[in-house]
């Protein structure tokens, strides 16, 4: 049996003591009444009122949304199709290629692949706004999106395709009601993911935009690169709620889905 | 894999053309136009770079575009030492600071894989959690800390460990402390996933053998983890070297890491083709531990 020494559990405790404090400490004081946020003046819900009539702000939530919505998609399906063609098509020509055009984004420096992007906007005269960010984003994303289906469908059991097409259903027919559902909670990991990604970037984001596209952390970062501010407090205590609750949901959710699929895979 | 299969139909040569025309199109090609207007010069024009590919220009057109090209870009790069400091800053802090997650990220892994499982699953989500939450955001936090009459300070002072308040803000060590924190949980996932599987039985059998624990722990579980450590390192030694959110938030202006050179270069002095070589050269030295990446730590990864 092993055991768990103090030493562990120290660390551990350390550990989530570090990642959830300043959090934490954010999420305070975004309800401090002072506009000095150092200076503790009581609690209120001030800022979080005041935000309500920042329409700039209001917009970039609005426009960052939009283009998460967007990219996200757009990313999963393309994520997915690269995905297929990854683990089922084995040896065809051009898979090494391909292989490497999927990885590379995961490890190519933000800057360079938002410096990279613009510079290809610029050359080709796209006029840059929603949809070259939508088109940057989905970009970053796809690799992502591709690495997580990916892992699914190895695990995939083969099997249960070949019987759907030995009692004669047509290829896509059989993607769509047995491979489809099978992979469906990869798939939406992977639709969060790339929303995520989508509403947290700054940098690509910086890079491809163009007037009338400021998005929400364009926003954060220009307001709060000389210091702090009670607003931005407020803002990214929200932003904090509501990807923690979309978390926990999910998580939820995968386990009920995944309780759900386990028979299926059990029987096979 | 049956005859049909490998031939493929027309929907399946789509189902990968599709993604791989997108990526030619917008990461291959931008990347391969960087090179190239890494070999320009600046230009009072727009697009502020000279020479433009013309294509209506035929022949001579080409012939023209590949006589003004040139590698200056590259010898200011390599001697002006604006450059080399911000390599070598990056190189530098990268190297640091991937210790320092090895070092904190470590007995974290370890203690989460010795409690019992139904534990393990909530505290690998605990660990997770945080980095949801956008990057930009989690950076500002810790502006909040670290601010001159910030909670931190505070807690120093009322502890009496300072008698004045000391900067933190702009300096390395805010970098470091907001490195560690960002990518906490990519050292501590592999290295977890590596020691949840270590057997147990290898432990018992060196303490039957009379092995001390702490000798135990330096000649089986250290080396047995080395993959998990490996790949941990690599997570975030790379994309470190790149960062631009953490040392520009949280560090001091006097020494740029080379994200943030990039990003002057661009927007600040409108200097395209010396931000385009200074990305490909960064492009180049990433390049190396990729190669090595690959070659040590997938196998490991895909064994999962």
């Amino acid at each position: 049996m092993r055991k768990v020494s103090a030493f562990n559990i120290a660390a551990i405790f350390v550990g989530i003591a570090f990642l959830y404090l300043p959090i934490a400490v954010l999420v305070i004081y975004s309800f401090n009444a002072s506009r000095l946020v150092a200076v503790w003046g009581g609690w209120s819900t001030r800022w979080y009122a005041e935000l309500l009539n920042d329409e700039p702000l209001l917009d970039a939530a609005s426009i960052s949304i939009r283009l998460a919505l967007t990219s996200a998609t757009l990313a999963t399906v393309l994520g997915t199709m690269a995905a297929l063609a990854l683990v089922r098509f084995g040896r065809f020509r051009g898979r090494l290629a391909f292989a490497a055009m999927v990885y590379a984004p995961l490890v190519m420096p933000e800057v360079i692949t938002g410096l990279s992007l613009l510079l290809l906007f610029v050359a080709v005269a796209a006029d840059r706004g929603f949809w070259t960010v939508a088109v940057a984003h989905t970009t970053m994303a796809v690799c992502f999106v591709t690495v997580i289906v990916q892992s699914r469908l190895i695990d995939f059991d083969m099997s249960l395709e070949e019987a759907a097409m030995d009692l004669g259903a047509p290829p896509l027919r059989t993607f769509a009601s047995v491979t489809l559902p099978l992979i469906f909670p990869a798939i939406a990991a992977a639709w969060m993911l790339a929303f995520a990604l989508s509403v947290d970037d700054l940098v690509i984001a910086s890079f491809t935009t163009g007037p009338g596209a400021t998005t929400l952390p364009i926003r954060i970062y220009s307001e709060v690169r000389l210091g702090v501010k009670p607003e931005m407090n407020a803002v990214c205590a929200i932003m904090v709620a509501v990807v923690g609750a979309a978390v926990i949901i999910a998580s939820l959710l995968a386990k009920i889905i995944g309780a759900r699929g386990t028979p299926v895979q059990a029987r096979s | 894999m049956t005859a049909a299969r490998r031939n493929g139909s027309i929907l399946q040569r789509l189902v990968w053309r599709i993604p791989f025309a997108w990526l030619f199109a917008f990461f291959l090609l931008p990347f391969l136009i960087v090179v190239k207007i890494s070999l320009s010069q600046t230009a009072i024009a727009q697009p502020p770079y000279a020479p433009v590919f013309d294509l209506a220009a035929g022949w001579h057109g080409v012939v023209a575009f590949i006589k003004g090209l040139s590698l200056d870009n590259y010898r200011l790069v390599g001697s002006d030492p604006i450059y080399v400091l911000s390599y070598v800053k990056s190189v530098e802090i990268a190297a640091f600071s991937t210790l320092l997650l090895l070092l904190v990220g470590f007995p974290i892994a370890y203690g989460i894989a010795r409690t019992p499982r139904r534990v393990q699953a909530v505290l690998v989500l605990l660990t997770v959690l945080p980095f949801w939450t956008s990057q930009l955001i989690r950076v500002y936090a810790w502006m909040n800390i670290l601010q001159r009459d910030g909670p931190l300070n505070d807690v120093l002072m009322a502890l009496r460990l300072v008698k004045e308040p000391p900067a933190w803000l702009a300096t390395d060590t805010a970098i470091y402390i907001g490195i560690v924190y960002s990518y906490l949980p990519f050292m501590v996932l592999p290295v977890y996933a590596i020691l949840q599987k270590l057997d147990e039985s290898l432990l018992e059998a060196a303490a039957d053998l009379g092995c001390p624990r702490w000798k135990t722990f330096w000649l089986v579980t250290l080396p047995l983890s080395s993959s998990g450590i490996m790949a941990g390192v690599l997570l975030c030694f790379i994309p470190i070297i790149g960062e631009f959110v953490i040392p520009d938030l949280l560090g001091g202006s006097q020494s740029p890491m080379i994200g943030q050179t990039i990003w002057l270069e661009f927007f600040g002095n409108k200097d395209w083709p010396v931000a385009s070589a200074v990305a490909v050269v960064l492009v180049f030295l990433l390049v190396t531990p990729i190669v090595f990446y690959q070659n040590r730590a997938m196998p490991v990864l895909e064994r999962d």
